[in-house]
């Protein structure tokens, strides 16, 4: 074992955690704007997602059957419709479902854990029990190898430049634009902003779309790292929960901090010890810590 | 919420059907059709069945418990396709000692505790035959129980780790040793394998599996395991791990990670550059269903160790894959466990044949020696201890998601569920 070599895996396992922090960010990034900004529990929170990854899969047949020479480029574009179909779902689950149970917040816990339930079961009948996995595009595999011995994978650097795009947009709009000044506004005093003329309801209903929606971005990108099935959801449901709830519910900052601190905890300790042992020591880290500050790392300051 | 199957046979009710159906074929008498009465009434009914079986002169009922929903119907719908098969063939050439076989098909869900009820549920109020199901470990260990105290047969189609023998069981798959050890061998002389680092998801099978070969790799083979790992089912993310492989430098990665773990792990390794240019990998966890999802461009080149693959040139495989893509769509691919699903129903209708009787114990009783010649993987044979002597054969994975069949043990390979030297 050269110094070279020693020092190519230390690079490549610090790529490792940032990927691995690119990815438990975007997984919670819709999370906290639902559960964080509104108060819904969000069980389908992974549904969502696998609605972005079934779009991509779709997109991914669609395009080999129909138009093969345009196999290199039909991946931004299907995230961009992942996105939309994501938004779409949420803006009607929202409109149908969620709320009329506003006020009964352990009751959308129930109503979406059931949603989530009926759409595994859609994705079942629709797609097939077994797992898939769209035909990426050839840019999108392998790695990138700057010199012997070091392989940096681009799949990893693609969802790290998403998750930043992503998050960069989502802060831009909710603290430059008019809906995320009504969403703060809705957030810190439902009933002041109402009387000062805030569309609650209809800011409630655009928030959780754009939360769902960027649930099916993750899902998207997702597809590059792992396999898409029916139950998929299920996989990342914790995670994001366990992201949004360490890093402050109500705090976006608290978010990417949190991400970054799993993220890292998880990818060091998965290399000096095993897979399992990793996880239960990154869990009880949080666990000590959620003790000690049970509203998560960031909480914001709000009289209550 | 099945329950409600039309399948609640009475003796009675039995009875009157045979009555009614008696009636209807009467206009007929003459047609072929008929000829199963006369076949039927050759061995009496109360001759083949001592043991109040749900069978009538005309009819069998066997169970059939696999899930067909939750996260294991990905795995199970093959062996459930595969055992249909088998039986829709068996009931065109005349059935089982002249009786048709009727299917009551009940859904484990991937929820163990719902097997061992359904399994309750075909025993006690189907009376069945037999029952064709279970896929995992942890679904056969929940009815194991009750398949003794009720007396039930049970065909069981997954490779797994061993270590049990049942007198109520027939394992079509393959046991621990029969998969690994040979091919270990395979590596080492072939491949001239001499480090491994041994990867698994984290539950019994990979553990049981990998102990296994971490023995034979270091006392038969005198060859060393750099590392040996294990990650939570569902596991997506790999990246470290692969990074400690690049830093052992391993002849052979063995891995037994299962489900839609693969498709990351796969993935990740290709796009962390270590292709099968560069590395070799065998693994024991890998069939055509899973390739499906993990695409041939993530693992071709790679090696498995399995007894059958879809592609093995054999005149029996041919029209096994025919018939299986003629009934379930061009598509469809066969992997190892659903070639053994397809064997169960096969060996069952020997073993009842040679017993001439349905009873369970008879069945068994006749089960050690039953051969079946017609088997797509090429010949099976059951040992006294309830498994297969089976081939193990080397493929490699292929672009288009099949494997490419390039070696195969020269004889079959006995089974031997409690390894001595192994535990």
């Amino acid at each position: 074992m050269s110094l070279t070599d020693m020092y190519n895996i230390a690079l490549m396992q610090g790529f490792a955690g940032l990927s691995l922090f690119a990815v438990l960010l975007l997984m919670g990034l819709g999370l906290a704007i639902i559960f964080g900004q509104m108060g819904v529990i969000n069980m389908a929170h992974g549904e969502f997602m696998a609605i972005g990854a079934y779009t991509i899969f779709l997109f991914s047949t669609l395009t080999q059957n129909y138009l093969p020479d345009a196999m290199q480029a039909y991946f931004p574009f299907a995230i961009c419709v992942a996105f939309v179909i994501a938004f779409i779902v949420g803006w009607f689950v929202e409109w149908a479902l969620i709320r009329h149970l506003y006020k009964r917040p352990l009751d959308t816990l129930l109503a979406t854990w059931g949603l989530s339930l009926g759409m595994q079961q859609m994705f079942r009948s629709t797609f097939g029990p077994k797992e898939v996995s769209p035909t990426l595009p050839d840019w999108l595999m392998g790695s990138w190898a700057p010199s012997e011995g070091l392989d940096i994978p681009i799949n990893g650097m693609f969802v790290l430049a998403l998750t930043a795009l992503v998050t960069g947009l989502v802060m831009l709009a909710l603290y430059k634009s008019r809906w995320g000044l009504r969403v703060r506004a809705t957030v810190s005093n439902r009933v002041m902003a109402n009387a000062i003329g805030i569309n609650t309801k209809k800011t409630d209903r655009l928030t959780f779309a754009i939360g769902c929606g960027i649930a099916g971005v993750a899902g998207a990108a997702f597809t590059t790292i792992g396999s898409t099935g029916p139950t998929s959801g299920q996989l990342y449901i914790v995670d994001s929960f366990l992201v949004v709830t360490f890093g402050g519910a109500a705090s976006l900052l608290g978010t990417v901090v949190s991400a970054f601190g799993i993220a890292q905890t998880q990818s060091i300790s998965e290399f000096f010890m095993t897979g399992s042992m990793a996880k239960v020591l990154t869990l009880s880290l949080i666990v000590l810590i959620l003790m000690m500050r049970p509203q998560g790392l960031f909480a914001s300051k709000v009289r209550r | 919420m099945s329950h409600d199957h039309d399948s609640h046979d009475s003796p009675e009710s039995n009875n009157r059907r045979r009555l009614l159906q008696g009636m209807a074929a009467l206009p007929l008498i003459g047609l072929p059709a008929v000829s199963n009465f006369a076949r039927a009434a050759n061995i009496p009914t109360a001759q083949v069945n001592t043991t109040k079986l749900a069978v009538t002169d005309t009819e069998v009922v066997v169970g059939q418990l696999h899930s067909a929903t939750g996260t294991m119907a990905i795995s199970e719908t093959g062996s459930i396709q595969a055992e249909q098969l088998a039986i829709d063939q068996i009931n065109a050439m005349g059935g089982v000692l002249g009786r048709k076989i009727r299917v009551i098909k009940e859904d484990g869900a991937s929820d163990w505790p719902t097997f061992a009820e359904k399994s309750k549920k075909l025993l006690i109020n189907d009376r069945a035959a037999c029952v064709f199901g279970c896929w995992t470990s942890a679904s056969r260990k929940a009815v194991l129980p009750i398949f003794e105290k009720e007396n039930g047969l049970l065909y069981y189609p997954t490779f797994y780790e061993g270590l049990e023998q049942s007198k109520n069981v027939i394992y079509t798959g393959q046991e621990a040793t029969q998969q690994i050890l040979w091919g270990l061998d395979w590596a080492n002389t072939e491949k001239k394998a001499k480090s491994f680092f041994l990867i698994g998801s984290d539950y019994i099978w990979p553990r049981t599996s990998n102990k296994i070969a971490r023995k034979h790799i270091e006392n038969k083979l005198k060859g060393k395991v750099v590392g040996e790992e294990y990650y939570p089912l569902g596991h997506t993310n790999f990246n470290s791990l692969i990074n400690k492989i690049k830093l052992a430098k391993p002849d052979c990665i063995y891995a037994v990670v299962v489900g839609g773990s693969n498709v990351s792990f796969y993935k990740q390794l290709k796009a962390a550059g270590i292709t099968a240019d560069k590395q070799f990998l065998l693994t024991i966890s890998v069939t055509e269903d899973e390739l499906l999802g993990i695409g041939g461009e993530n693992s071709a080149g790679f090696y498995a160790c399995m007894k059958y693959f879809q592609s093995l040139d054999n005149p029996n495989n041919k029209k096994f894959v025919e018939a299986f893509k003629a009934k379930y769509g061009p598509k469809s691919v066969i992997g190892d466990v659903t070639q053994a699903g397809y064997l169960g129903p096969w060996l069952w209708k020997a073993a009842v044949e040679k017993a001439k009787s349905f009873d369970v114990a008879k069945v068994a009783a006749a089960s050690p020696g039953i051969e079946f010649k017609e088997a797509p993987e090429g010949y099976v044979k059951i040992h006294e201890n309830h498994h297969l002597w089976s081939k193990a054969r080397i493929g490699q994975m292929t672009m288009d998601g099949q494997f490419k069949v390039i070696a195969e043990s020269p004889q079959l390979i006995v089974p031997d569920p409690f390894p001595k030297g192994y535990q």
